[in-house]
Formats: C-alpha cells, sequence, structure tokens
C-alpha cells in the first residue's frame, strides 16, 4: 500500500513516489497494487456481504441466520426427490397399479419395468449375484432355469421382497439343511455313498465301484423330505433341485460331501423398505425375463 | 499523481497505518493471528453451543462393545481412506444410498468416519445391505465376488482373534468425551462382547436391553473365538440402521 507517511521521496524519473526505504543509497518505488486487483477484492467483499445477508451465513447462539432467500440445502433436496419421483411417477404409477403378469404382457410397461431393473440390480443385487446375474459360489445364477425358491413371477416378488433366512424379517423363507456330518447324524463313509448317489441324479459318474443302491436308501431316508425322492427339490423349503448341471455350491463329489457335513443355507436380504415397491417389481420383471422365468 | 518536481505533501490516510503490518513480521504475524481466531471463533464456538448443531433424533446410541471392537479395526485397517460415511444431501446421493446423514448419527464416533475420499462407494448405510457371510466373502477376496472391485483382501481378520481385553477401558474413556457408556454398560461389556457373536446365548437379551435394536449374529462365539472380521462385519451391519426413517419426520428438522 502506499506510504506517504514515512515521506517517501519524489522520483522524478518516473513520476512516482518511493517507499522512503532506503538501501545503500537504493532506494524502492512505492507501486501500488493494479486497480483490476483492487477493484476484484472489493467486488469480493461486496459480494459476500449480499450473500451473508440472502443465505444462511452465520452461526449464532440461537441458530444460524437464515437468509433472506430461506434457501436450504435440505429443503432444496426433498424438492428435488419429489420433482424426480414426479417424473417418473406416470410409469412408476403404472407399474404399481399392474400386476407382475400384466406388466409382462403390456411392451411399454415391460421395457420401462425392465430398464428400472437393471438399474437396481447394478447397483443393489451385482455385488452378490454378479453383473450379468450369473451367480457365483454361494450366490444363484438367476438365469438359469433352476429355482431354489421357485421361478414364477410371484414366487420371485416373494424372494426379492422377503429374502431368504434374513432374521430381520419375519416373512422370509425359512429352512436350512441339517449338518448331517457335524452334528453326527451321517458318518464319513454314509456320506460318501451318499455323494456318489447324488451326483448320478444329474447325470454325472459317480466314483468306481459306489455303492448306489446304498446311497439311494441312505438319500431317501434322509434327504427325500426336502429334496424329494427323485432329487427334484421342493421350492418350500429352498432344497435344490440335485437333478441339473446348475450348481449353488459345486458339483464335485467334495463339494457334495462338504454340503452334507456342514448343511446350512444362504442368506439373502430382504429389500422391503430399503427399496420401495415399484422398483422391486420392476426387479422380479427383470429377474423373470432373464432367461430362466417360469 | 501530481505531475510537478514537488513531492505531494504526505496527508495520512487510514491505509499508512497498515505499514507498520508491513514493515514488521512479528506484528504482520500476530495481525494474521488475530484476524484468523476471529473467522475461527465466529464459525466454530457457536456450534459447539448450538443446540441445533446435532437434531434430536430417536434410536441412536453408543455402539456396543463388538461394534466399537470393528470400529477400531476399521479405523486401524485405514477403511476410511476408500471409503466416506456421509450420504450428502444431494438428489444422487439419496437416489443411491438413501436417506443424506444426519450429525446425529455420527455423533458417538471418534473419531468420526465422514471421510471425503470415495474409491469405493460410501458406507454411511451399508447395515443390512448385505449379508454377514457376504461381507466375510468380500473382505477376505473383494474380487470373489466383484471382479472388478480394486479393493484389497483382508483374509487375515478372520484368522486374528479379537483382543477384547481392553474394550471396557476403550468405554471408559469414551465415557469422559461424553459418550453415554453407563457404568453397566462398561461392567457387562465382556458379556455383551461374546452375547453379540451368538444369537442364541442367554446374554443377547441383556445385551438389547443395554443397546436396543443391536442385532447378535450367527458367529459362533459359543465355539470359537470372536475373530476382527467378526467385530468388523457387527460394526458394518449397523451402520445408518439406528434411525428409522419411516417415522423420522424431515421436515422438523429443515434447517
Ligand atoms: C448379500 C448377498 C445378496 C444380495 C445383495 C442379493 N441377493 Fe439374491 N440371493 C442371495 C443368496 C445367497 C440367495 C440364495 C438363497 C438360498 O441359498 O436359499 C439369493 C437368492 C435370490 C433369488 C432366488 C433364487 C432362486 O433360485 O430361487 C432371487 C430371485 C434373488 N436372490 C434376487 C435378488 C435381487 C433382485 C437382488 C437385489 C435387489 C438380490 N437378490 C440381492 C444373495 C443376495
Ligand atoms: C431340512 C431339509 C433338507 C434336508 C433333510 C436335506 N437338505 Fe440338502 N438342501 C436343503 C436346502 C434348503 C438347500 C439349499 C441350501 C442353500 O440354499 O444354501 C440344500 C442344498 C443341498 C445341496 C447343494 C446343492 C447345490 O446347488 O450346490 C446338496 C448337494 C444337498 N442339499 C444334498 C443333500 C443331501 C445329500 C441330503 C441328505 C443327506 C440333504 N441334502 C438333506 C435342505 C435339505
Ligand atoms: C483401496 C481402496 C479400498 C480400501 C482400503 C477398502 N475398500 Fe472397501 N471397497 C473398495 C471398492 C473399490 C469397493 C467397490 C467394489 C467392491 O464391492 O468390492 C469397495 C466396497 C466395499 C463394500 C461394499 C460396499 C457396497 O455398497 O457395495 C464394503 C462393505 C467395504 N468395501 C468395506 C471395506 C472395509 C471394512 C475396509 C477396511 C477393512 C475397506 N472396505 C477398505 C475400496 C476399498
Amino acid at each position: 500500500m502506499a506510504d506517504h507517511a514515512h515521506g517517501g521521496d519524489y522520483d522524478a524519473a518516473t513520476g512516482k513516489t518511493t517507499t522512503g526505504h532506503s538501501w545503500d543509497g537504493i532506494s524502492e518505488l512505492n507501486t501500488p497494487l493494479p486497480r483490476w486487483w483492487l477493484y476484484t477484492l472489493y467486488g469480493c467483499i461486496v459480494w459476500a456481504i449480499i450473500y451473508w445477508v440472502l443465505f444462511p451465513a452465520w452461526p449464532w447462539f440461537g441458530g444460524a441466520t437464515k437468509g433472506l432467500l430461506g434457501w436450504n440445502s435440505r429443503t432444496v433436496v426433498a424438492r428435488e426427490l419429489d420433482e424426480l419421483r414426479a417424473s417418473r411417477s406416470a410409469m412408476n404409477d403404472k407399474l404399481a397399479a399392474a400386476s407382475l403378469q400384466q406388466i409382462e404382457a403390456t411392451p411399454e410397461l415391460l421395457a420401462f419395468a425392465r430398464a428400472e431393473g437393471a438399474a437396481a440390480f447394478a447397483q443393489n443385487c451385482s455385488p452378490c449375484h454378479g453383473a450379468g446375474a450369473q451367480g457365483s459360489r454361494g450366490y444363484p445364477n438367476l438365469n438359469a432355469d433352476r429355482w431354489l425358491w421357485g421361478g414364477t413371477l410371484d414366487q420371485i416378488h416373494t424372494t426379492i421382497t422377503h429374502g431368504a433366512r434374513w432374521t430381520a424379517d419375519p416373512d422370509t423363507h425359512a429352512g436350512v439343511m441339517p449338518s448331517f456330518g457335524r452334528d453326527g447324524l451321517l458318518n464319513k463313509e454314509e456320506i460318501s455313498t451318499i455323494a456318489d448317489y447324488v451326483r448320478t441324479l444329474s447325470g454325472n459318474a459317480p466314483d468306481a465301484g459306489a455303492d448306489l443302491a446304498k446311497g439311494k436308501q441312505l438319500f431317501i431316508d434322509n434327504c427325500s423330505p426336502c429334496h424329494g425322492e427323485d432329487g427334484k427339490g421342493n421350492v418350500d423349503v429352498g432344497a435344490a433341485n440335485l437333478t441339473t448341471q446348475v450348481w449353488l455350491y459345486g458339483p464335485t463329489k467334495a463339494d457334495i460331501m462338504h454340503r452334507i457335513e456342514v448343511g446350512g443355507g444362504g442368506v439373502m436380504p430382504a429389500w422391503k423398505g430399503r427399496l420401495d415397491e415399484s422398483t422391486i417389481k420392476a426387479l422380479t420383471v427383470f429377474v423373470h425375463t432373464l432367461g430362466g422365468g417360469k | 499523481m501530481s505531475a510537478t518536481n514537488q513531492a505531494p505533501t504526505p496527508k495520512r490516510s487510514l491505509w499508512d497505518y497498515h505499514a507498520i503490518f508491513e514493515k514488521n513480521s512479528i506484528i504482520l504475524v500476530l495481525g494474521i493471528l488475530v484476524a484468523i481466531s476471529i473467522g475461527g471463533l465466529v464459525e466454530i464456538v457457536p456450534l459447539f453451543f448450538l443446540k441445533a448443531t446435532i437434531e434430536k433424533v430417536d434410536g441412536v446410541r453408543p455402539k456396543t462393545p463388538l461394534e466399537l471392537a470393528g470400529f477400531d479395526i476399521y479405523v486401524r485397517e485405514g477403511c476410511y481412506l476408500c471409503h466416506s460415511q456421509q450420504v450428502r444431501a444431494l438428489r444422487d446421493e439419496v437416489e443411491r444410498y438413501g436417506h443424506y446423514s444426519l450429525a446425529a448419527e455420527s455423533m458417538y464416533d471418534h473419531p468420526f468416519q465422514w471421510g471425503s475420499k470415495r474409491n469405493g462407494p460410501d458406507l454411511a448405510r451399508i447395515g443390512g445391505k448385505y449379508s454377514d457371510d457376504w461381507h466375510r466373502d468380500h473382505l477376505r477376496h473383494p474380487q470373489a465376488v466383484v471382479p472388478a472391485s480394486i479393493m484389497p483382501r483382508y483374509g487375515f481378520l478372520e484368522e486374528t482373534p479379537l483382543d477384547g481385553a481392553h474394550i471396557a477401558d476403550n468405554m471408559k474413556t469414551l465415557a469422559l468425551v461424553g459418550v453415554p457408556y453407563t457404568q453397566d454398560m462398561i461392567d457387562k461389556a465382556q458379556e455383551d462382547l461374546s452375547a453379540q457373536g451368538s444369537p442364541d446365548s442367554p446374554g443377547v437379551a441383556d445385551l438389547q436391553a443395554r443397546y436396543p435394536k443391536a442385532s447378535a449374529h450367527e458367529f459362533g462365539a459359543d465355539k470359537r473365538p470372536l475373530t476382527e472380521a467378526d467385530a468388523v462385519i457387527a460394526y458394518l451391519q449397523q451402520l445408518g440402521t439406528q434411525i428409522d426413517f419411516k417415522i423420522y419426520d424431515n421436515k422438523a428438522n429443515i434447517r
């Protein structure tokens, strides 16, 4: 800033004053800040004052100043969400009103439901079921025509809504496979014999010399209450169909023996509450039309 | 400036007093300190006294001993370097993650985990989104469940027994800085720690009386020692679940 106080000398060569500092006879010109810079600074100060008046600004003991415009990030987001919902509501209302079967029968609704379902699937389901719904060990492949809890629209809808073995939801699918080995219900040899037989149900080869007749008997005694005598499973208790090439935990004899050893069942979260009903419907239609739907 | 040969008569303007700051570095530093503390005092101090800073919400409780142990491991492992825990009040975030975070939800976190780094998704509402099994699979080997993931493997967590010996001391310290742990909670820390790891144990009812809505997990704490992974999973599974947003009144907390 200008420094007249200390009596800067006038410098005739430049027509400016000096700061008054002098080092070994060399003095310094007093060059003020460029005007444009100063005016920008003043402009910012004015802007800040206007901002304080219009927008929430100063915290004070009874709460922050509210600002004349009444602007508030929480009101804004609430309004934006309302607008978003309103922009989708025409289609969403139709989804909510239509039955799952009607949605699939109406091309316009079907296209919308599949698009919305695909987006919701990527965000919520793909970490478990895979980006292409192909599944992985312990997480079922949803493209396949092999269902633990049933592949009709209504069955899929129930599974997504209430999950499987999701204890926080009282209506969740329940029922686990007993731990035959760990709880001593079957010994190692019996488990091996049954596993050989189970492999034949899906057309896989048993170990050489396997006693399939004994395996079948053990299967009927121990496993058929859930998996059925033919091994085709039971969607009421989530017992897997053992006669297909699609496996939740794997087709090898070791995989099957391990399953008989430990039993149990996979856990799928309930989505009611986290996702709204029209999104769940869209997901149902999306999953149903992946290829395996019944 | 006049263009005469005469130096202009010095007149003392306001700016001239400023020369004091420009010419004495110590005074300049003191001046800067005063200016900055005014900004700090005016902006920050009222927040400490303001009732309105943290909204009153039902349901937020201190973390159970197991969740607290998980929180400490989360901080130790630097999960916050890739994950934030704050859903901002922006449309796209609320659409993706759920209700925006409230100050009350992190009021018992020391240190808070809001963060700003999002190499991975925000975790403020992760509780209840996945199963315990999934978290275990994912911590052990993220790429096994999410092939494109860049998250590192934390398999060692499930091989490291949880050291819960100091959990009561930890709670005592937090009580000093305002987390409402009661003497009863501190005395029963060990019981609560193991009860939360086995849903069938008799201690679960007591645990839930002390920590409403705390969920016990099928970790088999009655059969094997709890591991660090168990603690982290218990911690993750309660994140963002304490407030029931179905009954929470947004309008009452517009500010
Ligand atoms: C935490 C991991 C996880 C997430 C996230 C998840 N699922 Fe699942 N899901 C599973 C598991 C595990 C099963 C198998 C349950 C069982 O073993 O009985 C399953 C089963 C299913 C089934 C039944 C399959 C059958 O064979 O009957 C459907 C349908 C399904 N999930 C759809 C979804 C949809 C849609 C979403 C997203 C909204 C989703 N899942 C999110 C883990 C998950
Ligand atoms: C109480 C009912 C019940 C009984 C009894 C039962 N299971 Fe199961 N089983 C299930 C359920 C439920 C599942 C699905 C597990 C899951 O979803 O994680 C299953 C899954 C399996 C699987 C895994 C299928 C796959 O896709 O990987 C095999 C193999 C199996 N059972 C074999 C048997 C055999 C062999 C027996 C008899 C020793 C048996 N089960 C008895 C309910 C039962
Ligand atoms: C190098 C960065 C990085 C670190 C460190 C990291 N994560 Fe992740 N995390 C990710 C990324 C990227 C994803 C998304 C892909 C995935 O699901 O694996 C993710 C996903 C997750 C998810 C699933 C989120 C969702 O909504 O699907 C959880 C839970 C999680 N991380 C927990 C943790 C925990 C607990 C730690 C510390 C022990 C941790 N992360 C450390 C990068 C990281």
